[in-house]
């Protein structure tokens, strides 16, 4: 089994950019990947895209072959739809073909559009991702189905709004020096505690913006990346995807993401890693109560003490686990098919040392991605060592 | 959101099932409950699904008051949604017939089909008992 080696990332700005085409968009992140790759476009074996609301969006689908082409890659290519977790599922399904042997080289990222919808279109253009008959027929956007995760893990565990206003003043915080991210602007607990709620308990600055974006990767077998002498030192040793039942109210746990469970579970031991080993991770942060949901599910942080982990400094970027060292969702912007693989991307910077916060995690060997679709129905984790 | 007059086969029977006080759930042979159109039980596969009267009232489990809502609720926001324990299901459905500034945790809910003020399409609702 190949070991497989991020090769090349590439990011275009994320944030509002209502005019441009996902195929442009799309373009802009490869040609970047390919830059810092160093791999000839003719040795891409396949094409996996992330894109969720396209049709919807642009009125189109089918976009395989048009986003290759975009790329200038002549190769088969697939699209990955899984909501929010579109790339996240793409780059697992490019880790298995490159460790079955099936390919070499394979492109990997995704793109969306969103801004072009306008706020009241993109809400309902994400609200698909839930049960249309029982959920959004009912009136559940996606902040609410979020705030009704984060009611539920306020009874069962405690927390209070003021300790996730410290998720987004943190996450605000590291996007200060990244400069695709979409926020680049630092904020305050009362900034959030007074922003107008969207879904009570959550407001505007629980809430990751909409955003226009795009990410690529290049991932490439160990053998390919030896023969050809590439400068690529981040491996992903471990890949894991979980799901659940599609509707909020029918799962075990309203205030738990079994599935990300499933899915860091399966990573860890695809790795070999503990959670013990995680030097930092990048999670889907799309509203703050999802950050915090996210790390009790990666095993970093014990269940009903994730609420309290930004406020306590634990996750800071000089905090024990740094968590979304991008700016994450929040800030950064989450262009929803570019997200998992903009991950990718950031946790392969901040490895490598070529990140703006490389400095928070200097020495760091293991990074972690953590991508969700969904009230998290899907969810992918992906591990990434430094192998040299 | 489907704004044609085609009826969504399973799940429109049962709002004009609620709509006469004879709501139900789709019990397996192993106790699971779930909800219409289905034809396998999702969490042990059993096929042979029989329809069981819901219990009369749920209790709130959680809830949210949503001020930005989609296009198809624009005239309804600000609006209370929660999900429901009915006992061999959970329901999402919108909370009529109280300020929504008074909903919590704990209150005990009936089912209500109520209407939407911006599409006029029926919405499942709760309303307290």
């Amino acid at each position: 089994m190949s070991d497989v080696r991020v090769a090349g990332v590439g990011l275009t700005p994320f944030g509002n950019a209502p005019e441009r085409t996902s195929r442009d968009l799309f373009a802009e992140a490869s040609i970047t990947a390919f830059e810092d790759s160093g791999v000839p476009r003719d040795d891409v074996d396949a094409l996996l895209y992330g894109n969720f609301m396209g049709e919807l969006s642009e009125h189109q689908g089918h976009h395989g072959p048009l986003m290759a082409e975009a790329a200038g890659v002549r190769a088969p290519a697939t699209r990955y739809e899984s909501a929010c977790a579109s790339s996240g599922t793409a780059v697992r399904d490019a880790v298995m073909r490159i460790r079955n042997g099936e390919d070499d080289v394979i492109l990997v990222g995704g793109a969306e559009r969103m801004t072009n919808l306008g706020t009241a279109g993109a809400t309902e253009a994400l609200a698909i991702a839930a049960d249309d008959l029982w959920e959004v027929r009912a009136g559940m956007t996606f902040p609410g189905a979020y705030a009704l995760m984060a009611q539920a893990y306020f009874d069962e565990y405690g927390g209070e709004h003021e300790d996730l206003a410290h998720v987004a003043v943190k996450n605000h915080e590291n996007a200060l020096n990244n400069e695709k991210a979409q926020y680049q602007s630092a904020i305050e607990v009362s900034d959030v505690l007074e922003a107008p709620q969207v879904s009570s308990p959550l407001g505007l600055y629980d809430s990751c913006p909409i955003s226009d974006g795009a990410a690529a990767v290049v991932l490439t077998s160990e053998e390919y990346a030896e023969e050809h002498g590439l400068e690529a030192p981040v491996s992903i040793s471990g890949t894991g995807q979980g799901g659940d039942r599609m509707a909020l109210h029918d799962r075990e746990y309203l205030a738990r993401s079994p599935a990300a469970r499933e899915a860091s579970d399966e990573a860890y031991a695809d790795a070999g890693v503990d959670p013990a080993d995680v030097d930092f991770a990048e999670v889907h942060d799309c509203f703050t109560i999802a950050e915090v949901l996210a790390i009790e599910s990666l095993d970093l942080f014990p269940i009903g003490e994730g609420v309290s982990a930004a406020r306590d400094g634990r996750t800071t970027a000089d905090g024990e686990t740094p968590i979304n060292l991008s700016g994450g969702l929040k800030a950064k912007g989450h262009p929803v098919g570019a997200t998992g693989a903009s991950q990718i991307a950031e946790v392969t910077k901040l490895l490598s040392g070529k990140h703006p916060n490389s400095e928070f995690v200097e020495g760091a060997t293991t990074g972690v991605a953590h991508n969700a679709g969904g009230t998290v129905a899907s969810a992918t984790v992906h591990v990434l060592e430094v192998s040299e | 959101m489907s704004d044609s007059e085609t009826r969504d086969a399973g799940f429109d029977e049962w709002l004009d099932a609620a709509e006469e006080d004879r709501a139900y759930y789709l019990a397996c042979p192993n106790d699971h409950g779930s909800l219409p159109p289905r034809r396998v039980c999702p969490d042990c596969g059993a096929t042979e699904l029989e329809d069981l009267e819901l219990p009369d009232s749920g209790e709130i489990q959680t809830f949210t008051v949503t001020h930005v809502p989609t296009p198809a609720f624009e005239e309804d926001a600000p609006y209370a949604t929660a999900i429901a324990n009915f006992g061999p299901v959970r329901i999402t459905g919108q909370v009529v017939g109280i300020d929504p500034a008074d909903v919590e945790t704990g209150l005990e809910v009936e089912i209500e089909v109520t209407v939407s003020e911006t599409t006029g399409e029926r919405v499942l609702g709760f309303s307290p008992v």
